[in-house]
């Protein structure tokens, strides 16, 4: 498992707009450049990052970024979310040789 | 006592501008780099009309044909970068992101990476402000352009232009 790192505050006011800033260990390797052998080294990159919100009735998403080669390694997003409900964000990294993972972060709404 | 004979003397110091009458003096060497870092550093204001087809085309791509106009969109991004691995932008839209006026998407593109897709996110009913802010790789000195698509059909855009001195990539892009 990737190493990932969820910043967002654990609580805010109903109608806030909370920052999450989301970052993942990984090499985004492009396909493009050459190893210390010459020989291109296998494209491996994380293809989409998902993140929605699951409020006990309903899922929502929230934000979701499609990636290419020039994101840069360890992908790091920030992104906004409205306090509207108390519930769990759920952020899910895809990518190639069928890299998968997911985050959960419980958040509530005074 | 004194030494009278003048070929004793030390010689005369030349003044800095007799000694090296070509080169610029030190002086009038810092007040030119002055003005051309100033100049550099001006925010870099360029149309989306004079962009190549290729860039062009990808975004045609992503606006399905739709027109595309200047405006609305911010695009934060230094524009001279010392280093284009991780660059770190931030594209932000002007919009109340309420459920009758919002913003459903932001791709950005680039000019001279080898290709020209960059990041393309979906904003969904509970992102509070359409902002967007990661880390991108630069291959080369290029233009950037950010199009936001709203919800009304309409698609605003922003190009900037950057500088970079250490290229991401500069191994495997012969």
């Amino acid at each position: 498992m990737a190493r990932t790192l969820i910043n967002m505050p654990s609580s805010a006011k109903r109608g806030d707009v909370i920052e999450i800033c989301t970052l993942i260990a990984h090499p985004m390797e492009t396909g493009w450049r050459p190893g210390s052998d010459g020989k291109l080294l296998p494209r491996n990159l994380i293809r989409r990052l998902s993140c929605t919100f699951d409020d006990g009735t309903s899922k929502s998403l929230v934000f979701s970024a499609e990636m290419f080669p020039a994101v840069a390694a360890n992908p790091y997003f920030a992104f906004h979310m409205a306090a509207v409900a108390s519930g769990t964000l759920s952020l899910t990294w895809e990518g190639d040789n069928g890299f998968a993972q997911t985050e959960t972060a419980v958040f509530t709404v005074t | 006592m004194y030494p009278q004979n003048p070929s004793s003397k030390p010689p005369a110091q030349p003044s800095p501008s007799a000694r090296r009458p070509t080169q610029p003096t030190r002086r009038q060497l810092l007040a030119t780099s002055a003005a051309l870092g100033s100049g550099l550093l001006m925010p870099q204001r360029a149309a989306a009309a004079d962009l190549p087809e290729d860039l062009m085309a990808a975004i045609k791509a992503f606006t399905e044909g739709a027109p595309l106009r200047e405006g609305r969109v911010t695009f934060e991004i230094a524009s001279l970068i010392d280093n284009g691995n991780a660059v770190p932008i931030v594209v932000g839209v002007a919009s109340p992101m309420t459920a009758t006026d919002h913003v459903t998407a932001i791709s950005v593109f680039n000019e001279r990476n080898p290709q020209r897709e960059v990041v393309n996110a979906q904003f969904g009913p509970r992102s509070g402000r359409a902002e967007l802010a990661t880390r991108i790789r630069l291959a080369t000195s290029q233009k950037l352009v950010a199009v936001a698509r709203m919800n009304d059909g309409t698609f605003w855009s922003k190009t900037v232009e950057v500088i970079v001195t250490l290229a991401a990539c500069i191994e495997g892009d012969a």
